[in-house]
């Protein structure tokens, strides 16, 4: 076994252990989300962190994948474990489709086109009253059930968000060492190095889009049937900005830390409840300084500031 | 085993290469020469399908290429190491030369002869050896050349595409660098087109080369003619007589 695999198990059990710690509630609710969120955390920074691609429309993917499993499961009475992987490949196939001439573009264009996508995906679930119930949203989403175990409080909520997040987390560790991931990586760093080499590298940006796409769709399905009521509030362009900034804050092109941004994002605001109305003051203040003291993200800027501390102590005693 | 055949290469409405026709033989080392934006790096990225022709066509092994991408350019036996280096800066020295393999990778053995091969590349360049898990970006000039070479000849290339090998480095660095193109064509019989800034050192490597001038070839012959001409002298070679 190697390091890597070592340093994911004891993750896995780390999170797996929380709910022992927990007597549920409220707080237990919030860690569904902070596995929802590391979810699409890390769809977005393959994209981001890895291929140096931008998007500004992810939330229209995880709204588009919640939306086909809650309207298939609730409308149509279609099993959750069916619609799900139906809803990830139209997402998957859509995100290829729209890929192709999308990511010809760079930089602030690629930004604008994105955006634009995720407006139109947004407008669309306001607006097809009929399939989605427009502004006032869809409810009587089934949660998911396997045999007669059904998933439907907060703690085997917990459970099942967080197999599909460590199971995710794994895939995604694997696919960052791998050949792809180099290309990936390489594709960031020079374009037409990367084509002279080999590299496919319109077809491998396309690709990651859509693998990022099926990612945020998988935890839209599963957000779908853990909230059993959506509306088209969660997937705007405000919630593909806070995407963003947890793949930023955690630290572009890590998977650990997307968890760590996206565990932040969700569980910060949670605590600064008790500073009532200067909450976002302070959260915003945070961001802030964390961008500006910590730019490589919160998983290499955390040991970076240790570092820093411990070598001053040590050259004041020298 | 290279033909260009009448070859007219557009940037949008800039007219880079005009009617450009030059052919490499097996096993030879051809050098093109030429002012900066004469065209020299355009016709190597109209070989390698970066900037395809507008018209005429390209032969490789009797094959057509003219409109293929780069990446089938590549599986067909042609590497570019593109100007000023371009390694993977964030990538470790063998990350860029696992990279360089990219469309090896399809069962054990092909992993146990790009291991192989990587340790090959490093009798060719010792230097990166003791460098092997450094970032490529924290080389230095002459490091990352290296590693740029050694990274396009992971992909076993039959033709090699060099561009400007020598810009910015000390003349020792260089000069290793040379040795090495020489040692690639004896040992392994690589051919290699040559784009470079240093017309001498060029000619001195080279069987034959190419003069170009605003997008076309002015002049062409074996090195030894070349190096005798006097307006190549004159223009490129920095002295009045021989």
């Amino acid at each position: 076994m190697n390091r890597d695999m070592i340093k994911f198990l004891g993750f896995a059990a780390l999170i797996l252990a929380v709910p022992f710690a927990l007597s549920g509630g409220y707080l237990m609710n919030v860690l569904v989300f902070v596995g929802i969120h590391t979810m699409l955390a890390i769809g977005l920074n393959l994209l981001l962190g890895y291929a140096g691609q931008i998007s500004l429309g992810h939330a229209g993917f995880f709204g588009l994948g919640a939306y086909l499993s809650g309207i298939l499961t609730a409308t149509y009475g279609w099993n959750p474990w069916l619609a799900m992987p139906l809803a990830a490949a139209v997402v998957g196939g859509l995100a290829f489709l729209i890929g192709f001439p999308i990511l010809k573009l760079k930089g602030h264009y690629l930004a604008m086109a994105t955006l634009g996508m995720g407006i139109i995906m947004y407008i669309t679930f306001n607006e097809t009253i009929g399939l989605t119930g427009g502004p006032s949203g869809l409810s009587g989403i089934p949660n998911i059930a396997i045999g007669s175990l059904t998933f439907d409080s907060d703690k085997k909520n917990f459970y099942l968000i967080w197999s599909f997040t460590l199971g995710m987390i794994l895939l995604t560790l694997n696919l960052a060492n791998s050949r792809i991931g180099r290309a990936l990586r390489a594709v960031h760093d020079s374009e037409v190095a990367a084509q002279v080499l080999g590299i496919n590298a319109r077809l491998l940006k396309v690709q990651i889009f859509a693998l990022s796409a099926v990612i945020s769709s998988i935890a839209g399905s599963l957000y779908a049937h853990t909230m059993t009521f959506i509306s088209p509030a969660s997937f705007g362009f405000n919630f593909s900005v806070e995407l963003l900034t947890m793949v930023v804050i955690g630290g572009l092109g890590s998977i650990y830390g997307s968890f760590l941004g996206a565990a932040l994002l969700t569980l910060l605001p949670e605590f600064l409840r008790a500073a009532q109305d200067y909450d976002i003051i302070i959260y915003g203040a945070m961001l802030m300084m964390m961008v500006m003291f910590m730019p490589r993200g919160l998983v290499r800027g955390v040991p970076d500031l240790l570092r820093k501390l411990l070598k001053k102590r040590g050259g004041k005693h020298a | 085993m290279l033909r260009l055949k009448n070859i007219h290469t557009h940037y949008g409405k800039v007219h880079a290469l005009k009617n450009v026709s030059l052919r490499l033989l097996e096993g030879e080392i051809v050098t093109l020469i030429g002012a900066n934006g004469a065209g020299k790096t355009t016709i190597l990225n109209t070989i390698s399908g970066v900037t395809p022709a507008s018209s005429g066509e390209v032969l490789f092994e009797n094959k057509q290429i003219t409109e293929l991408a780069p990446d089938r350019i590549v599986k067909l036996g042609i590497s570019q190491v593109p100007e000023g280096r371009q390694v993977f800066k964030q990538l470790s020295v063998e990350d860029n030369l696992d990279l360089g393999a990219y469309l090896r990778y399809r069962s054990r053995e092909d992993k146990a002869s790009i291991n192989e091969d990587r340790e090959h590349i490093f009798t060719l360049f010792p230097q990166l050896l003791n460098r092997r898990k450094q970032l490529a970006g924290t080389m230095s000039g002459g490091e990352q050349q290296m590693l740029a070479i050694g990274r396009a000849l992971m992909a076993k290339p039959k033709l090699l595409l060099l561009d400007e090998p020598s810009m910015g480095l000390a003349p020792l660095v260089f000069q290793e660098i040379f040795r090495v193109l020489h040692q690639l064509r004896h040992e392994h019989g690589t051919t290699i087109l040559l784009v470079e800034q240093n017309a001498k050192a060029a000619l001195k490597l080279a069987d034959r080369g190419y003069v170009l001038e605003t997008g076309k070839i002015i002049l062409e012959g074996s090195s030894v003619e070349l190096m005798d001409n006097t307006d190549v002298k004159r223009a490129y070679l920095g002295k009045e007589k021989g």
